[in-house]
């Protein structure tokens, strides 16, 4: 007769069961992330999950920099004081002066029957941690979908163009700098208004033009600024200034320095226009597969 | 050599477990940067060592897993990067727990290094496939004061599993 002793001891399946197991749920989830994105709804889940946990791990850093705001000396903060006013007189007579172009331009257009340019409005973000992934340009800010930002929005500090918003949970938001090798502006020389591309480069902090001719007109110092013919960047906006430029082969190999950047202040402003963005696109339907059944059904046809 | 007696230990609860866990989870999250964010250690992976390798009943690779999970999201980086190398290192931790639980404190350090320098490693990997860039040598530098902070963290973590000695005991005698 046939009979087996229980076991001692339960362990449930062994450890390389399990770790076969779980590795391959490992790699199927990073296929659908990369691939389908189809995990949203879950990654939304989680990060609402450990938003307490991320605001209490941020308390420290926050009570550090209170407890120096503190302790500045006043006359630092008069001197500051007396610049801003300054600076604020000279922008409040720029801003009735840009208000009266505006209307003025409003009304050129409408008579031209031009595209009308949208009305932007800005949320003040803080930016609660910047740089975690060590692969990757990124920025995580306080504000979130319950704030009206959107994936897709472009991200500004005082003088220009700092990145674009790419993922949105509740409460917060993660930001693609432009210095990310994964991340693109479309510019326009000031000095000539010819326009490139500008890709970010990854770790140095830099940007580059690519694919411009050896020749192409362009000198060091040229101002780059955005040329708003995406649809999500509004015109105009500063993004680099050009740093250095090797004429050598077929394209010249042209480096910008990033006007703008995230180590001065800890706010940033997000454009909260519409976003122009286009469908992702529809999957490739096979389409050579038709023309053979067609005709595998003429054949047939013709036999009968 | 002299050989040192184990020490007899009160068996972790899965409550201290958890509390450990989710310390370590608030320690990777505080605001760390610039130089400070290439020293900083993972302790998440540091505290599933330690458990990995003194529990390892308890501890199962759920939790590893899981946890990377969460690390995946707070960092916004692919889903099943974190969780992938939190598995392959804690399956390698718990093959070897025994072996590793008999070293002394320093000595399971270099251990912990070259579990450490494999988990950075297998990132690496997963992101190079992603097409990012290396971003250079000090990349690795995390897994050294990782495993320099091995030492301190056991001692922490073990601290509640001692308690106080029987005086009544025959095992508490001539002990030490």
């Amino acid at each position: 007769m046939d009979h087996q002793a229980p076991p001692f001891f339960k362990h449930g399946p062994s450890p390389l069961a399990r770790f076969v197991f779980f590795t391959t749920l490992s790699l199927v989830l990073m296929a659908l992330d990369s691939r389908l994105n189809s995990l949203n709804a879950l990654r939304q889940i989680l990060a609402v999950a450990i938003s307490p946990l991320q605001q209490l791990a941020s308390t420290p850093a926050e009570l550090i920099d209170r407890t120096s705001d503190f302790f500045v000396t006043q006359s630092r903060l008069q001197n500051e004081n007396a610049l801003l006013r300054q600076r604020q007189l000279v922008q409040s007579a720029q801003l009735q002066r840009m208000q009266a172009m505006q209307a003025e331009n409003t009304y050129l257009r409408k008579i031209l029957r031009a595209q009308q340019q949208r009305g932007e409005s800005v949320v003040t973000a803080e930016i609660t941690y910047a740089g975690r992934d060590p692969f990757s340009q990124k920025i995580t800010v306080d504000k979130g979908s319950n704030h009206k930002v959107q994936a897709g929005q472009p991200a500004l500090d005082d003088i220009g163009v700092i990145g674009q918003v790419t993922r949105v949970y509740p409460f917060g938001s993660e930001i693609t700098l432009l210095t990310d090798k994964d991340q693109a502006i479309p510019v326009e020389i000031v000095r000539n208004g010819a326009r490139a591309i500008a890709f970010g480069h990854g770790q140095d902090g830099t940007l580059e033009l690519p694919f411009m001719a050896a020749n192409a007109d362009i000198q060091n110092g040229d101002i780059l600024v955005t040329s708003g013919i995406d649809g999500i960047y509004p015109a105009g906006l500063p993004v680099a200034v050009v740093s250095k430029i090797e004429r050598n082969a077929a394209f010249a190999k042209i480096t910008c320095t990033p006007s703008a950047g995230v180590n001065r202040h800890k706010q940033l402003l997000i454009l909260v226009g519409a976003v122009l963005q286009p469908p992702l696109p529809a999957p490739v339907e096979p389409v050579a597969a038709q023309p053979s059944s067609g005709k595998t059904h003429a054949v047939k046809k013709r036999g009968h | 050599m002299n050989y040192r007696a184990p020490e007899l230990l009160k068996p972790a609860s899965f409550r201290f477990i958890l509390l450990t866990l989710v310390c370590g989870l608030l320690f990777n999250l505080l605001s760390w940067q610039g130089l400070a964010l290439w020293f900083r250690p993972d302790f998440v992976a540091l505290v599933l060592l330690f458990w990995a390798i003194r529990e390892p009943r308890k501890l199962g690779m759920g939790a590893a897993w899981f946890m990377g999970l969460l690390m995946d999201i707070s960092d916004g980086v692919i889903l099943g990067q974190h969780a992938l190398a939190y598995i392959l290192v804690i399956y390698a931790a718990i093959f070897l727990h025994r072996r590793i639980q008999r070293f002394t404190l320093w000595q399971q350090a270099t251990h912990v290094l070259l579990l450490l320098l494999l988990l950075q490693a297998t990132m690496l990997l997963i992101r190079q496939f992603g097409g990012a860039v290396f971003p250079g040598p000090g990349y690795f530098l995390s897994a050294l004061t990782g495993a320099a902070l091995w030492p301190a963290l056991s001692l922490l973590l073990l601290l509640p599993q001692r308690g106080k000695p029987d005086p009544d005991s025959v095992y508490s005698a001539g002990h030490k």
